[in-house]
């Protein structure tokens, strides 16, 4: 039974699409089954980020609504084959996305595999709501900055109290995911520390990715950061991301992009 | 003293982290219908209106939350009934209500 997982941090632009496309294709570069849904209707771009924006031919409320099979609205992945990916809608209407629609999406998918990872739109509406309402686990994305982390305080309270298992009593097991992270900044005093943010939001790191140029690159190029440079500061901090999702137990480390010599001397070559 | 800052800048790394923890506190106790400055606002308003109409426009309310103490002031303008023939109101507090967090 797959294990349904929300990427989620209230505050826009802190990377919630970037992991949730990072995330996904790490768990499926290690064996996984893995689908990553978009949730943010109207605003649809985790396609964009997987660079599969031309095969859009289903969404999630053609799924829901019944014109579509869900079958046929899940785009494999080229590079990936365990890898696929659930389109969000790009009508206005705010109001498309049904509790029982999701959950009748949720509950087939958590049939076909190991991880179902929805990405959370911003804000606390319904997109936001209906993300997190049916998961096991949640992943915030939060930034070393005053609103991001107040931001994602916000959504632990709320992942505490409207979610299916908070309403039966149990937990979503919850995991802080920092991006953006500038370990010199930090040192000299000019940005909250990993501590700093532990301590606010009390919950358990899943993993430090460092602020890069990688992460901007890749999305130019339609493609996880992960497969598009494993070698790259943010990848490996995602690939330990993953298998501390599987449970494993991965010391924590701030990994940084490594700069050859030549890459010195040169400069970083266009993407 | 400029050349001295110039040299040394100040961390804001802890400012940000201090005034989180002070926002969070409260925003952690004060989720929902529990905000106990809530209600007090609510009440208060609601018992000074059942004995004077009250003008929403001449009703300030302010709430100044602090480390370890909050305070919410309430200011209600009441017409002067006694000397109504004079036409002149007077701005009454009506309410100041402290309340101790830590």
């Amino acid at each position: 039974m797959a294990k349904v997982v929300v990427v989620t941090s209230g505050k826009g632009g802190v990377g919630k699409t970037t992991s949730t496309a990072a995330l996904g294709a790490a768990l499926a570069q290690i064996g996984q089954h893995v689908v990553i849904i978009d949730f943010d209707v109207g605003l649809r771009n985790l396609d964009l980020v997987m660079g599969a924006e031309r095969r859009v031919v289903y969404d999630f409320i053609n799924v829901t609504q019944g014109v579509a099979k869900l079958t046929q609205a899940l785009i494999r992945d080229k590079r990936l084959d365990k890898l696929a990916l659930l389109p969000a809608s790009q009508t206005r209407d705010k109001d498309a996305l049904t509790e029982d629609g999701v959950l009748g999406v949720i509950t087939a998918l958590r049939k076909m595999f190991d991880w179902v990872i929805c990405d959370s739109p911003a804000g606390i509406e319904r997109g936001a709501t209906l993300a997190m309402r049916f998961a096991d686990e949640a992943i915030i994305v939060t930034n070393p900055e005053v609103s991001s982390v107040r931001d994602s305080d916000r959504i632990i309270g709320i992942l505490d109290a409207k979610t299916i298992r908070a309403e039966r009593g149990e937990r979503v097991k919850k995991h802080l995911l920092i991006t953006r992270y500038d370990q010199a900044r930090a040192a000299r005093g000019e940005m909250l520390t990993i501590d700093d943010v532990l301590e606010i939001l009390s919950t358990p790191l899943l993993g430090i990715v460092p602020e890069s140029q990688e992460v901007l690159r890749a999305s130019n190029l339609g493609s996880p950061v992960t497969l598009n440079n494993p070698d790259s500061g943010p990848a490996r901090a995602y690939y330990d991301a993953a298998r501390r999702l599987m449970g494993e137990d991965i010391e924590m480390t701030v990994p940084t992009d490594k700069q050859g010599f030549l890459g010195k001397l040169f400069g970083r070559r266009a993407a | 003293m400029n050349l001295f800052n110039l040299f040394k800048r100040r961390s804001s790394a802890p400012v940000a982290r201090d005034r989180l923890q002070i926002l969070l506190a409260h925003e952690r106790t004060n989720r929902g219908p529990s905000d106990l400055l809530y209600i007090l606002r609510e009440e208060i308003l609601a018992t000074v209106g059942r004995h004077v109409e009250i003008d929403p426009d001449r009703v300030t309310v302010q709430m100044d939350r602090g480390d370890k103490v909050s305070i919410l002031e309430v200011d209600i303008e009441i017409p002067n009934i006694t000397r109504a023939t004079s036409g002149g109101s007077r701005k009454r507090r009506v309410a100041s209500a402290a309340h101790r967090t830590a």
